[in-house]
C-alpha cells in the first residue's frame, strides 16, 4: 500500500515540477515552494491523509493549468481584441 | 469522414519580450523560448474534440521548419493528435517561409492525405499574417470558414459560426473545407507531462517540400524590422488610481505591436491578473472559472 502511494506521490511531484517550468515567477521559485510543500508532509504515514494530500496536489495542477490558460487568453485578448485601447 | 489536417506553428512564446536584431533584419530567436502558436493550440483542440465526438477518425498535425518544430508537433500529439508530419525546411528557406509557401505545402499534404478538413489557427502571433488558411482554401479550391468561434459537422457539410465585426455570422459550407480558429472557439487542454511522454510513441513522418512538388521561392523581401515606438512614461496618480494607471500603460504596450511580447509583470502574479476594472469576459467565453484559491495558490502549498 505504502509503496503504491509512494509512486503516486513521485508522479505528482514530477508533474508539478514540469508545470512549474512555465511559472511566471520562474521555475526555481516554483521548485523551492514545491519542495518545501512536499517536505512539510514527509513524515505523513496515514494512507488516508496521503490520499488527501495527493488530491490537493491534483487540485493545484488543475488550478495551474487554468491559470496558465487564462493568462494566455487574456494576453491574446488584450493584443488582438481590445480595440479601444 | 476520415481525416483532419491541423497546421501547427512554432513561434516565440507569447510571454517573451521580443528583441529586434541590431541590423534590423529580423527578431532575435536564438536562445529564446518557443512554443506552439496559441491559435494553433485552439485548432488542435477543436480537431481533437471532433475526434472525441467520433465525427472524424484521425487527426494529423503538420508543421514546417527545422528539427525543433518536432517539439511543437509533439505538443500537438500530447494534446490528442494521432500522428505528425514534419515538413523539413531549414536555413534560408525557413527564413523566407511565408504564408504562401506554407499553404502550398498544406494544400499538397491535404490532397496526399485525403483530408476532409484542414483546421488552422487564424493567424500566428509572430508574423500576424492571417493568410495561410485563406490561401490554402484557394489553392485547394475548397470552401473556407475563417475566424470560427463554433464548428459543427453535419453530414457532408459543416456549420461554422464566424466572428465578424460587431457580431457573429453563421455559414454552412460543404466538406472538404478549410477552417481557421478564432480565440473563442474552445479552451485548449494543457499538454501534461504524462501525455507528452505517451506522445513520444506516436509517429512523426518526415517529408521534404520537394517530395510534395512544392517550390519554396518567396516573392516577399523583408526590408527592415523595427521595434514599435517607445511608450511615454506614465504620470503619477494617487491611491488606487495610480495602480490602474500602470495597468493601462501595460495594456497599451501589449496592444502596441503584434510582435511585442510585452512585459510580464511577474511581481503581480500573486494578485489576480491586473485588469482595469472587473473585465466582463464575453458571454461565449470558454474560460474556466478560476476560484480565488488559484490566485492565492502560493498559500495552498
Amino acid at each position: 500500500m505504502a509503496n503504491l502511494l509512494r509512486g503516486e506521490v513521485i508522479k505528482l511531484y514530477k508533474n508539478l515540477l514540469y508545470l512549474g517550468r512555465e511559472y511566471p515567477k520562474g521555475a526555481s521559485y516554483f521548485k523551492d515552494r514545491l519542495k518545501t510543500a512536499f517536505m512539510k508532509n514527509r513524515d505523513e504515514t496515514d494512507p488516508e491523509k496521503i490520499k488527501q494530500l495527493i488530491a490537493r496536489g491534483q487540485f493545484v495542477i488543475k488550478e495551474l493549468e487554468a491559470l496558465y490558460y487564462l493568462r494566455k487568453y487574456r494576453a491574446m485578448k488584450r493584443r488582438y481584441y481590445d480595440s479601444d485601447e | 469522414m476520415a481525416r483532419v489536417l491541423v497546421g501547427v506553428k512554432r513561434v516565440i512564446d507569447y510571454a517573451v519580450k521580443i528583441r529586434v536584431k541590431p541590423d534590423h533584419s529580423g527578431v532575435v530567436t536564438d536562445g529564446v523560448k518557443h512554443s506552439m502558436n496559441p491559435f494553433c493550440e485552439i485548432a488542435v483542440e477543436e480537431a481533437v474534440r471532433l475526434k472525441e465526438k467520433k465525427v472524424i477518425k484521425e487527426v494529423v498535425a503538420v508543421s514546417c521548419g527545422p528539427q525543433q518544430v518536432q517539439e511543437t508537433i509533439r505538443t500537438a500529439l500530447a494534446m490528442g493528435a494521432d500522428r505528425g508530419i514534419h515538413v523539413e525546411v531549414s536555413g534560408k528557406d525557413y527564413e523566407a517561409l511565408g504564408p504562401l509557401q506554407v499553404s502550398k505545402i498544406l494544400a499538397a499534404l491535404a490532397k496526399k492525405e485525403e483530408a476532409k478538413m484542414v483546421i488552422l489557427g487564424k493567424q500566428a502571433i509572430d508574423d500576424d499574417c492571417n493568410q495561410t488558411g485563406q490561401m490554402t482554401a484557394a489553392l485547394l479550391d475548397w470552401p473556407q470558414g475563417t475566424f470560427a468561434s463554433e464548428v459543427a459537422v453535419e453530414g457532408d457539410t459543416v456549420k461554422v459560426v464566424r466572428e465578424i465585426d460587431g457580431g457573429l455570422e453563421t455559414i454552412k459550407i460543404n466538406l472538404p473545407a478549410v477552417v481557421t480558429a478564432d480565440l473563442r472557439l474552445n479552451t485548449p487542454r494543457y499538454a501534461t507531462l504524462p501525455n507528452i511522454m505517451k506522445a513520444k510513441k506516436k509517429k512523426i513522418a518526415k517529408v521534404k517540400p520537394a517530395d510534395l512538388g512544392v517550390d519554396l521561392t518567396s516573392r516577399v523581401e523583408v526590408l527592415r524590422v523595427d521595434e514599435p515606438p517607445q511608450r511615454q512614461a506614465g504620470g503619477s496618480g494617487t491611491g488606487v488610481e495610480s495602480e490602474e494607471c500602470t495597468d493601462t500603460q501595460e495594456g497599451l504596450c501589449l496592444g502596441d505591436g503584434p510582435n511585442q511580447g510585452g512585459p510580464v509583470s511577474h511581481g503581480d502574479w500573486d494578485k489576480p491578473e491586473p485588469e482595469p476594472g472587473p473585465e466582463p469576459l464575453c458571454v461565449c467565453d470558454p474560460a474556466p472559472p478560476v476560484s480565488t484559491e488559484s490566485e492565492q495558490w502560493d498559500t495552498v502549498l
